[in-house]
């Protein structure tokens, strides 16, 4: 399976922004026109609210913004009333550590692992904090992958939830998501992915996974920035309270209390992101138009390109996997040079990069590292990206005296 | 931009940075982080009766351009009277530091300042 061979026509931006190469779709993806012009014509063409309008043009906004429920649906193989919008992955991991976090307290437990992103660490310490739970976290092995042997200790009858990163954005590994959910629900608790990694690099089907909850952004699935998707089972999302109270959310509203609107609407409170929505069911589509699998296979080949080329360099360690199932997110260190100053020197070599500790400050102190450099793919990079990266690497050393 | 950020001299304080190490009896002590790198400053001064700046240490890894920018300013510190310490501000790092910093490293170049600030703002 293979990309489209004229890709890159879809990405002007990536011409618009000069680099040679853009090394950073793990921080955010670029937009392809298709996405841009869905966002353009409902500002130029049907700008009105969504939900309460009673005209025309608000119906059409309406019906516009709910149809991307479906899309979403399609992505995950999920139904479109178990689809939530949100803010962002952050946002989404902040509502179920909100939500869920009030139905726990003291004895229970919310089991995470060592490679979290700080957007799923800290809104459990936050929400354990206040209701009195304990937070718990599988380690990792030396390899850089969960140690499952110790994820059958942690996970307890006293776990409540299992909140795990389904690809980890500082190392690339992806973890076991199936193995972890059976060990969540042998014990009675949910299983959520955060998925902001994996959407965009592996075809998601949460019957398959058999997760509780799954939450990506749209900014790094070549969406608009500020909006993503929740996904929770029907049966779930009944249950649970809202976590932002206001308009839309309600069904009626007295002086005293009010009651709530069904889910998904229950959990968005005022009016969205309509034009975010839009984009966001604009990049799905395009994601599914190439076809997850012929992305998957392009993310996978370029990564083994990558580990190839980058291992060769004298004093560069890859800090993440080598082999096994990994994402096209390659964090590594090169000795004597900070990250930041080797992101710093690749800039001016027109080479994107991130470096530091990507969010995840706890995964860095584990290993010892103050951050590492990352650079990770997205549909548009190529072999001589990762070639443009090689070259940069060894100028830098040059200027460093390394 | 920053052209000139990986000059010699800057290159020379990151390689082999000026008084580095800790001062178990430190009069002022702080320590600041960097949250957009991780990078950590731990700063240590010792006042004398006069409240001179007697001895000054840094603990720490940073960048080229956070290291050399508290390699230099322990060196400035050194005999210093307390009210000269108090008066440094931004432009007297810049200064020290001779380079266009340029502002994606600011925060970098200005860590020293802000574990500076720090450890004075815990003087009795």
């Amino acid at each position: 399976m293979k990309l489209p061979a004229d890709i890159l026509k879809d990405f002007p931006s990536l011409h618009a922004m000069g680099m040679r190469a853009y090394l950073d779709s793990a921080a955010s993806s670029l937009t392809p026109v298709s996405v841009i012009e869905a966002m353009d014509d409902y500002y130029g063409n049907f700008r009105a609210n969504v939900h309460r309008g009673m005209y025309a043009t608000s119906a059409k906004a309406t019906e516009r913004y709910e149809a991307v429920r479906s899309v979403a649906a399609k992505f995950l193989n999920a139904s479109a009333g178990e689809i939530v919008f949100t803010n962002g992955t952050t946002d989404a991991l902040n509502l179920l550590a909100s939500s869920l976090g009030r139905a726990f307290g003291p004895g229970d437990e919310v089991v995470l692992t060592e490679m979290e992103h700080h957007a799923n660490l800290v809104p459990w310490q936050e929400a354990a904090k206040r209701h009195g739970f304990a937070l718990k976290c599988i380690p990792l092995t030396p390899d850089f992958t969960l140690d499952m042997g110790a994820a059958r200790a942690v996970i307890t009858p006293k776990t409540k939830a299992v909140s795990v990163v389904h690809a980890s954005n500082a190392l690339g590994t992806v973890n076991p998501a199936k193995e972890l959910a059976a060990l969540a629900h042998a014990v009675g608790a949910v299983i959520i992915l955060d998925a902001a990694q994996s959407a965009a690099h592996m075809k998601l089907d949460v019957r398959d996974l058999d997760c509780d909850f799954l939450a990506f952004s749209a900014h790094k699935t070549y969406g608009p920035t500020g909006v993503g998707v929740l996904y929770g089972k029907k049966a779930l999302l009944e249950k649970m309270e809202p976590a932002r109270y206001g308009g839309d959310m309600i069904r009626e509203v007295k002086l005293e209390s009010s009651t709530w609107n069904e889910s998904p609407w229950k959990f968005e409170a005022g009016t969205p992101n309509v034009a975010g929505v839009i984009g966001l069911g604009a990049a799905l589509d395009y994601l599914m138009g190439i076809g997850m699998d012929a992305v998957a296979s392009h993310d996978a080949s370029l990564t083994k390109y990558a580990l190839e080329k980058l291992s060769a360099i004298p004093g560069l360690k890859i800090v993440g996997p080598t082999a096994g199932e990994r994402i096209g997110a390659i964090s590594f260190e090169v000795e004597g040079a900070h990250p930041h100053d080797l992101a710093t020197l690749l800039d001016r070599e027109g080479v994107a990069i991130r470096g530091g500790h990507h969010c995840a400050m706890p995964l860095m102190t584990k290993l010892g590292l103050v951050g590492t450099c990352r650079a990770s793919f997205g549909i548009y990079n190529e072999e001589k990206d990762v070639d443009a990266l090689v070259e940069a690497i060894a100028k830098a050393k040059a200027v460093l005296k390394i | 931009m920053e052209e000139n950020l990986y000059m010699e001299n800057i290159l020379d304080h990151y390689k082999h940075p000026h008084n580095a190490g800790r001062l178990e009896d430190a009069t002022l002590h702080a320590k600041e982080l960097n949250p957009s790198c991780g990078d950590a400053i731990e700063l240590f001064l010792k006042l004398d009766k006069c409240d001179r700046v007697a001895e000054v240490k840094f603990d720490g890894k940073g960048c080229a351009v956070s290291t050399a920018s508290v390699s230099m300013l322990t060196d400035r510190l050194k005999g210093r009277p307390l009210a000269d310490v108090m008066a440094l501000n931004e432009r007297d790092i810049l200064e020290l530091l001779g380079i266009d910093v340029g502002p994606m490293r600011m925060k970098c170049a200005m860590l020293s300042l802000r574990a500076l600030k720090s450890a004075l703002a815990t003087k009795k």
